[in-house]
């Protein structure tokens, strides 16, 4: 049985349990677990996000879809413990300090880790000097922030200035989001990116972040 | 003060007051503190602002509660303090309206999903709302409005949990609907019509819609709305998306166009007009002279 399309299929449904017991199942038959994590599990968030880009689905079925994603990783992590999972780059991200709205950062760590990325997920309410210390420390590539209140957007250029005035903006690049911000505001404080929504989010830190 | 829904059964259109959050911030709130942090510290700040609303002409004044339910509170370390922070929010309000408006309690979004998409349980979110609204009803509100809500679940455990408190307070329910190529969605993926058939099956006396992104979105939103119920309508729009211009935050949609506008959402049946997110108490008086100009 080719458990690889059926992997995918069951994580679109956001069947966990099934996702779980085909990834077990196709490790049993010995199939290469990077090719159960990219042909499987990121193969059906790649179809998740896509729907969900284009209207077809909408958070619930990519709630789920994540959920059997964390499943499936979850049983792959063991197979990966050398040199952990394969990934596409470092990402840490969070709600700017002030802000506790999560459900937009929320979606854009499911669509990265979709995707291939290590994501370090900080939470909410994360002051500037954490998003540094963590990326540094992680040897991330990309510092990714979100913020729903206008109030809590000028945390971001704190960021991104405590980073200009380390002389770290060569190694970490910045990207922003959330309703009130823009791609002028990104420019405006010096940001690498500005995504104006988690599948364009995973489009721009691709960019930010070269293929090995 | 004669009751509300008999008035809009009588064909009253209503004036809703307009945006507290953006009002707050202009008065200082810190960063880090939700709105409803005022409620303990500066109640003074929220008689204001109902003042100002009360002098624009609203007939239903919010309270600031939005964010009052304990699982919301609880981001802050203030969930052992809902009643609290309901009942004074109520109190300023009530301070100065006395019977003049409606005072209407506020009751926005958990935060949270519902169990399967996230950890919790329906009863448990109706036992959240239960608090809160036991609050508000208690300290006096003329109605409960659930609103802003994304998830259809959610928003009916809010209505139940109001019918159950207070059978003979009017409920008003609304969501935020965005603009898809398939017409209009909440980030949840409910349609225009499956919220208008499921509020008021669970109680709610009017429904309708909130926030969004500016008056002409929610003109097209209220002809939705008005295809799938007989129930008074409400449509609360904010001012467009914020735009930040010069380091400052400014809301692209004014009180004369947005005013012009309530023409439209009147000829289409709307009950009550008033308005969310950017919008000032300019808004509302203006939104009321739009209102009296066609009524008288």
């Amino acid at each position: 049985m080719d458990f690889v399309p059926e992997i995918s299929k069951a994580l679109q449904a956001g069947n966990s349990e099934a996702v779980a017991s085909l990834v077990k199942q196709a490790i049993d038959d010995e199939m290469p677990p990077g090719e159960v994590l990219d042909k499987g599990l990121i193969a059906g968030m790649n179809v998740i996000g896509d729907k969900y880009k284009n209207h077809e689905i909408f958070l619930p079925e990519v709630l789920l879809a994540a959920k059997a994603m964390y499943e499936g990783m979850d049983v792959l992590k063991p197979m990966f413990l050398k040199d952990g999972i394969p990934t596409l780059g470092r990402v840490v991200i969070g709600t700017v300090r002030g802000d506790i709205h999560d459900i937009g950062k929320n979606l854009v760590v499911i669509m990265l880790r979709g995707a291939g990325f290590d994501v370090v997920d900080l939470g909410k309410d994360v002051p500037p000097k954490k998003f540094i210390d963590v990326a540094v420390e992680k040897k991330a590539g990309v510092i990714g922030m979100s913020a729903l209140l206008t109030t809590t957007m000028p945390v971001m250029k704190e960021v991104v200035e405590y980073l200009r005035k380390e002389g770290l903006t060569n190694k970490i690049k910045t990207i922003i989001g959330g309703a009130p911000v823009s791609s002028d505001y990104a420019r405006h404080i010096g940001a690498d990116a500005y995504a104006y929504d988690s599948m364009n989010a995973v489009e721009c830190i691709k960019k930010l972040i070269p293929v090995k | 003060m004669k009751a509300m829904l008999e008035r809009l059964a009588a064909g009253d259109v209503l004036v809703a007051d307009g945006a507290m959050g953006t009002m707050l911030m202009e008065r200082g709130l810190e960063v880090g503190k939700p709105p409803e942090y005022f409620n303990l510290t500066r109640q003074e700040v929220l008689e204001e602002i109902a003042q100002e609303y009360l002098d624009a002409g609203a007939d239903i004044i919010q309270t600031n509660t939005f964010g009052g339910s304990r699982l919301k509170l609880m981001e802050y370390s203030l969930g052992d303090r809902v009643e609290e922070i309901n009942r004074n929010a109520v109190a300023a309000v009530k301070k100065v309206v006395q019977d003049r408006s409606y005072v209407s309690g506020s009751c926005g979004p958990t935060g949270q999903f519902l169990k399967p998409y996230g950890d919790i349980e329906a009863a448990q979110m109706v036992q959240v709302f239960t608090e809160q609204i036991e609050a508000l009803v208690k300290a006096g509100v003329d109605t409960v409005c659930i609103e802003t809500m994304i998830d259809l679940q959610e928003a009916v455990c809010a209505v139940k949990a109001a019918k159950r408190i207070a059978r003979s307070i009017p409920v008003m329910a609304t969501m935020t609907f965005n603009q898809t190529p398939k017409g209009f969605y909440t980030a949840m993926g409910v349609t225009v019509k499956d919220a208008m058939e499921g509020l008021p099956a669970a109680g709610a006396d009017i429904v309708g819609s909130n926030c969004g992104n500016g008056v002409e979105k929610m003109i097209l939103i209220a002809r939705e709305i008005k295809k799938y119920t007989n129930v008074p309508v409400i449509i609360q729009s904010n001012a467009g998306l914020p735009e930040l211009r010069n380091d400052k935050v400014t809301y692209p949609e004014t009180p004369e166009f947005m005013a012009e506008k309530v023409a439209e959402l009147l000829a289409l049946g709307v009950s009550i007009v008033g308005g969310c997110c950017g919008t000032t108490p300019a808004h509302t008086r203006a939104m009321r002279q739009a209102v009296d100009g066609r009524v008288g």
